[in-house]
């Protein structure tokens, strides 16, 4: 199954190589990743999915641990929380076809970003089938070009990084492996 | 730590290096100079930390490793930029895959010339990315001392490994205000200090006081926590045999009654069956790889299964466990002593007595003196001979390694050094350099293949330089010997590229100006031992032994573990019959 992960690192040179390196070498599929900025400077933050079986998920979790610049990790999928794609699609709309690509934006409520006279750009946001369903309706008319950021996520209510360092107790029951720091 | 290098001192960064290096405890480091690391070179005269002058930069690191192996102290390599660094790699990986402490520092080229491919520049920063704990790139030389104590202490904490340092040029030669204290090593996300919490431990003593048929599996990490006496007190305690890996030996005496032998495969047969027939493994330190556990679908497939490991990677790797104690083990039996209850389990013990069966039989240290000269023979008598002693024996690779493990008895923590994870041909020669220089009072042998032996050879002038009193035994069959079984038993007797055609190997060690002598029979083996030991500095010993020898018993790769290939005992009967 997909494991969403949310990963603060230290903002220093190289750490998104070390994290990529780690995937590669023990191999485990990343199949999306993303990284920037977060509220502190020296923080940065990760949002990676995988495809992992429950063991693999674990072990995943603590190989982060073991790089020196990984500061916490949280698997948050099955956590109550916000998880967001973001794509811009350039669609062919000749003149017939532009108030039908038009409807179909509106109904996804997705944005036209740019209008040339043979294509419109769409941007949308939103939870990835709901990208993957626009992408659907779009693609009789001629997908010409297609961007995709990769997810973000964020847990819903309490902040993450501090909520996770307030509860200090890790469920042992359910992981299996105490990370007790 | 004199007045002027308090908080404050302006000093060059190759100068900050070696301070920071001495504060470390740092007395001795192995290094190759060149372009790179020059700056550093120059100011090592005002240092004093000894230098140890090796011959090719693998060495270093063997060296660094071994000093650390013999010592538990982190040992040090030092080497200029591109091909000098490049050079470290195989040695970085040895001691990455068997948890050695060590703290390589290169030179790179000047930081304006980085990403430019200047003369001897090489991303070693990357190129060593996946073999080192950490690694760290210098451009400043206010960054040396925070780095050269952040390596330090990653190295040597929680699993230990290497940490590498790229230190530029620039760096090296320019000065800033040196400050230790103000250098404190910042870590927000490093956590060496895990622990298990209060269920684990009640768990894992239900499963102790409930098992029939319990067995300790001692790894390495025994050593390294420095929890010998721990896991004495538990075996003894609660009554329970002892097996090992090959990095677990010496953390348990071989001499001691509930020591069963080393696991895994080419461990004893009623080792491997003890497991397999088990009804709790108790593993301590080890991290079950594939050479101790055979096929994992049928390993140990009765037993419950407990894992006091300080890295939380390893649990269920390979091998998936009931109960987890991650934290450091000398920590962890401390908490367990006090409430393991002492049981009898005479039986289990007197069962696995049992198991032995016709073992001794087909023992080749058994065969009578025939005019052959086994490897066996060779160890075994190096080992009745030196026993007494503060012996250090360090192998290198292959089939050799091998029979030192079966027929070498080791009653001490670090008196066997050898590469386990990587199986590194070419360790033993340098890294015993490295444990004689950790070690001078002890005798160090190196038991080491004739195959192995010629990839660093090298270094027999670095002994010699350095006047380091090491003995060396070439365990000399003429081939690629581990490899040679290999084809022996999977590939229909075809020895591709394995037979050596040797130089003569005492008169290479005399070209160095080492004392050097060939044994070909039995009973010149005791004399050349004892000579080599009474002998005022390094002695080569060429033994000359059985070409097509092989090791028993074994486990096919991917095989069960209770599935060994035995030392057929017609041999015995062949051998009385000449």
């Amino acid at each position: 199954m997909l494991n969403t992960y949310v990963v603060y690192v230290e903002n220093k040179p190289g750490v998104l190589t070390r994290v990529a390196s780690l995937f590669r070498r023990r191999a485990f599929n990343i199949d999306s990743l993303t990284v920037g900025r977060t509220e502190k400077p020296e923080v940065s933050r990760m949002t990676i999915t995988v495809d992992a079986d429950q063991d693999q998920a674990r072990r995943i979790e603590a190989n982060l641990y073991k790089l020196v610049n990984v500061l916490l990790v949280e698997n948050i999928t099955n956590e109550p929380s916000i998880v967001r794609d973001l794509a811009m699609i350039k669609v062919a709309a000749t003149h017939e076809a532009r108030s039908h690509v038009l409807e179909l934006a509106s109904v996804f409520r997705a944005r036209v970003v740019d209008v040339a006279p043979e294509s419109l750009t769409i941007e949308i946001t939103g939870a990835e089938d709901k990208i993957d369903g626009l992408l659907e309706v779009l693609r009789p008319y001629g997908v010409l070009e297609m961007v995709r950021t990769g997810i973000v996520a964020m847990r819903r209510g309490k902040s993450g990084a501090a909520a996770a360092a307030a509860n200090d107790e890790p469920d042992v029951a359910s992981s299996g492996v105490s990370y007790s720091v | 730590m004199t007045d002027k290098k308090s908080a404050g001192a302006s000093m060059t960064g190759a100068s900050i290096l070696w301070e920071c290096l001495e504060r470390e405890g740092v007395r001795h480091v192995f290094g190759y100079p060149g372009g790179a690391i020059l700056p550093a070179y120059d100011a090592l005269k005002h240092s004093k930390i000894h230098h140890v002058l090796v011959r090719h930069e693998q060495g270093a690191t063997h060296m660094a490793d071994g000093y650390a192996r013999a010592s538990g102290q982190v040992g040090v390599a030092v080497a200029t930029s591109g091909p000098g660094a490049t050079n470290m790699v195989t040695g970085i990986a040895t001691a990455m895959l068997d948890s050695s402490p060590m703290v390589c520092i290169t030179g790179q080229v000047g930081s304006k010339l980085i990403g430019s491919d200047a003369f001897q520049e090489t991303d070693i920063t990357g190129v060593t990315l996946p073999v080192t704990k950490h690694n760290y790139l210098v451009t400043h030389a206010s960054e040396v001392a925070r780095t050269i104590r952040e390596a330090f202490y990653v190295a040597r904490s929680g699993r230990p490994g290497p940490v590498l340092v790229d230190i530029t040029k620039d760096a090296q030669q320019t000065c800033c205000n040196f400050d230790w204290e103000a250098a404190k090593p910042h870590l927000p996300g490093y956590r060496p200090d895990l622990s298990p919490d209060q269920k684990e431990y009640e768990q894992a003593l239900e499963l102790i006081h409930n098992a029939k048929r319990p067995v300790i599996l001692a790894g390495h990490g025994i050593i390294i926590s420095g929890a010998m006496h721990e896991v004495r007190d538990f075996a003894e305690r609660a009554g329970i045999p002892v097996a090992l890996t090959l990095l677990g030996i010496g953390a348990f005496p071989a001499g001691h009654p509930l020591n069963l032998g080393m696991m895994g495969m080419h461990g004893e047969a009623w080792v491997n069956h003890t497991i397999q027939e088990a009804d709790l493994l108790l593993a301590f330190g080890m991290r079950f790889d594939d050479r101790v556990t055979g096929n994992l679908k049928t390993y140990a497939s009765n037993a419950k299964k407990i894992h006091i490991e300080i890295d939380p990677a390893e649990i269920n790797k390979n091998v998936k466990v009931d109960v987890p104690l991650v934290g450091d083990l000398r920590e962890v039996l401390h908490e367990l002593l006090p409430h393991v209850e002492s049981i009898d389990r005479s039986g289990w013990l007197d069962y696995i007595d049992k198991l032995k069966g016709d073992s001794a039989v087909r023992d080749i240290q058994n065969l009578p003196d025939s005019g052959h000269l086994y490897a066996a023979h060779v160890i075994n008598d190096l080992w009745r001979e030196t026993r007494d002693g503060e012996t250090v024996v360090v192998t290198d690779v292959g089939q050799h390694q091998m029979w030192e493990a079966q027929y070498y008895k080791h009653e001490k923590p670090r008196s066997l050094i050898t590469s386990g994870g990587l199986g590194t041909m070419g360790f033993a020669l340098p890294a015993a350099i490295g444990a004689k220089v950790a070690r001078p009072e002890a005798e160090v042998w190196v038991v080491v293949g004739d195959g192995g032996f010629q990839m660093t050879l090298c270094e027999l002038a670095t002994i010699v330089q350095e006047k380091l009193k090491v003995n060396i035994a070439i365990i000399n069959n003429g081939y690629l010997g581990m490899v040679r079984q290999w084809q022996e038993f999977f590939y229909e007797r075809n020895y591709a590229a394995t037979p050596l055609l040797n130089p003569d190997f005492a008169k290479l060690g005399e070209a160095y100006g080492i004392r050097s002598m060939t044994v070909t029979e039995r009973s010149q083996v005791v004399p050349s031992v004892r000579t080599a030991r009474k002998h005022d500095g390094p002695v080569l010993i060429n033994f000359q032994v059985e070409q097509e020898d092989t090791v028993y018993p074994m486990v096919a790769a991917g095989a069960s573990l209770h599935d060994m290939i035995r030392r057929p005992s017609k041999i015995v009967e062949t051998a009385e019959d000449e």
